[in-house]
């Protein structure tokens, strides 16, 4: 009896704790989303965090777009040659791109570069006591610290992916047009007919909602990682593991809905 | 800041404050006065719930009862703007110093007048030259905090932290990590200080006996409660045996009287 009576109470303090963890979460996301419309703004802080999120990710997303358009303009030839269908490539490299590849790898690839270094920058601010300090000082470290890197998260996310789509493309026509032969005018007129407005569309909503699951994870793992080293390498690692499940997670059912 | 601004003479009055995490009862109501213009060095034991204490003051912790009253305010139960308004009219050293390594000396110590104040750049800058020269850190301007030392690094976070100007001065274990020679210095630049801007100063220190010859009040904190405090002569003569055990088990190294943590 005493031990059903232990299980269940066990089971209770487990979801009370969910549930509380669960609430602490969005609480962060609503503070963070609230201080982005009430002033005073920080528009300084923002731009930083462009700089450091967007601008200087530019050239892995480039690297990584590249190579990820080759290998579609490859397997895509491969596999559209026994339909004797090659002048579909266009279409298809272009589609996978814009609708699915280049919101969620930018999303990893940024959550991997920028989410992991902002979760181990907070996590060591809150170890060393620097964000009890922006308290003190009467500044609202959410306020501060982590609305700046949304704003920032959902300015740089649609831009890096369609830079990521643009070379993504432009890495399938090399490889698919110059480098195995397929039709160029047809790979180019493909996407000009087959792509409409609906699927950039998709493309920029998905990039828009990563852009938002990856600065609040990150941003709530280091600002709530414990106060030692272990803590912020911990909060660094969940971090980056939680982003990228939830952007997969989240693209599955986006594009459920959205297609 | 004159004394009778708020009436009384004290600047911070402390009455039954009470907090619990989970199970454990850190602090099982402190009552305690910090009179104005006067040094009062809180000790005791590792785990007897000082820092904690130190962080309802500051207002980084809420309690579950009792008051605070800072400046005749009593901020136990502010929120918003008010708190904030109290929140300026001191200034806290942390133990880390917590000085933000993204940002050189002088940001560091111009950063709550830059956020807080619609001074111009000119005045920031006299007035940081001013605080850095008071805290001996002249021509560290542009240094980040991880190119100085210990001891320098704490000279900075007290520039920042009297930057605006507070009556009151908190900090907490300002010679954590420093060497015997740097934690004396550190002691003088504390004491000059305060003299200096006439600060009412909250000090949580380890630094048991050395601290006593720069405090005015000295507070003896022991499982959760002020088990003594006055003056420094006070307290040395009350002959409370708990405090002579800790004040002996300091001089031989040993962290005595296990209580419990916080």
């Amino acid at each position: 009896m005493n031990f059903v009576v232990a299980s269940i109470a066990r089971l209770g303090a487990l979801i009370i704790d969910g549930v509380v963890i669960l609430g602490n979460f969005f609480i962060f996301l609503f503070t963070a989303l609230f201080y982005i419309v009430v002033p005073p703004f920080k528009p300084r802080l923002a731009i930083r965090q462009i700089r450091i999120i967007g601008a200087e990710s530019t050239f892995l997303i480039l690297l990584i777009g590249t190579f990820t358009g080759m290998v579609l303009g490859l397997q895509g030839y491969n596999t559209l040659r026994r339909f004797e269908s090659e002048g579909a490539l266009g279409t298809v490299v272009a589609l996978t791109l814009v609708r699915e590849l280049g919101p969620v790898l930018t999303a990893l690839m940024i959550a991997a570069r920028a989410g992991s270094a902002m979760a181990a920058e907070l996590g060591s601010m809150q170890a060393t006591e620097q964000i009890d300090a922006l308290t003190v000082m009467a500044i609202n470290p959410i306020q501060y610290l982590v609305s700046p890197r949304v704003i920032a998260g959902l300015i740089s996310f649609p831009l890096l992916t369609a830079i990521f789509d643009v070379i993504g493309i432009l890495g399938g026509y090399v490889i698919g047009v110059d480098l195995m032969g397929a039709p160029g005018s047809s790979y180019l007129n493909g996407i000009a007919q087959n792509m409409d407005a609906h699927d950039i569309a998709t493309g920029i909503y998905k990039a828009l909602v990563f852009g938002l699951v990856v600065m609040w994870v990150c941003c709530y793992k280091g600002y709530h990682a414990e106060r030692m080293a272990t803590g912020v390498s911990r909060a660094t690692t969940e971090a980056v593991v939680m982003s990228s499940v939830l952007v997969l997670v989240w693209d599955y059912f986006m594009t459920s809905i959205l297609l | 800041m004159g004394v009778d601004r708020n009436g009384g003479a004290n600047a911070i009055e402390v009455r039954d404050l009470r907090r619990r995490f989970g199970a454990q009862e850190v602090l099982r109501g402190v009552d305690i006065d910090f009179p104005r213009g006067q040094i009062t060095t809180i000790v005791g034991p590792s785990g007897c719930g000082k820092t904690v204490f130190l962080k309802h003051l500051n207002l980084l912790l809420r309690p579950d009862s009792g008051r605070i009253v800072i400046e005749g305010i009593d901020v136990t139960a502010l929120g918003g703007r008010a708190l904030d308004a109290v929140r300026e009219k001191f200034g806290m050293l942390f133990q880390s110093g917590a000085l933000f390594d993204s940002m050189p000396v002088f940001d560091n110590v111009a950063f709550p007048l830059v956020e807080k104040t619609s001074l111009s750049r000119d005045e920031i800058a006299a007035r940081v030259r001013e605080m850095l020269a008071a805290v001996g850190l002249e021509g560290m301007e542009k240094k980040y905090p991880s190119e100085l030392s210990g001891g320098m690094q704490k000279r900075a976070a007290l520039a920042r932290a009297l930057i605006h100007r507070p009556g009151i001065l908190m900090l907490d274990e300002p010679t954590t990590g420093l060497d015997p020679t740097r934690i004396g210095s550190i002691h003088a630049l504390v004491r000059r200080t305060q003299q200096r801007f006439g600060l009412t100063a909250v000090l949580v220190s380890h630094d048991v006996p050395d601290v006593f010859e720069i405090s005015d009040r000295i507070a003896f904190m022991h499982e959760g409660r002020m088990r003594l405090h006055g003056t420094v002569a006070e307290v040395t003569a009350a002959h409370d045996e708990t405090f002579e055990r800790f004040l002996a088990g300091k001089a031989s190294g040993e962290d005595e009287v296990p209580a419990v943590t916080g």
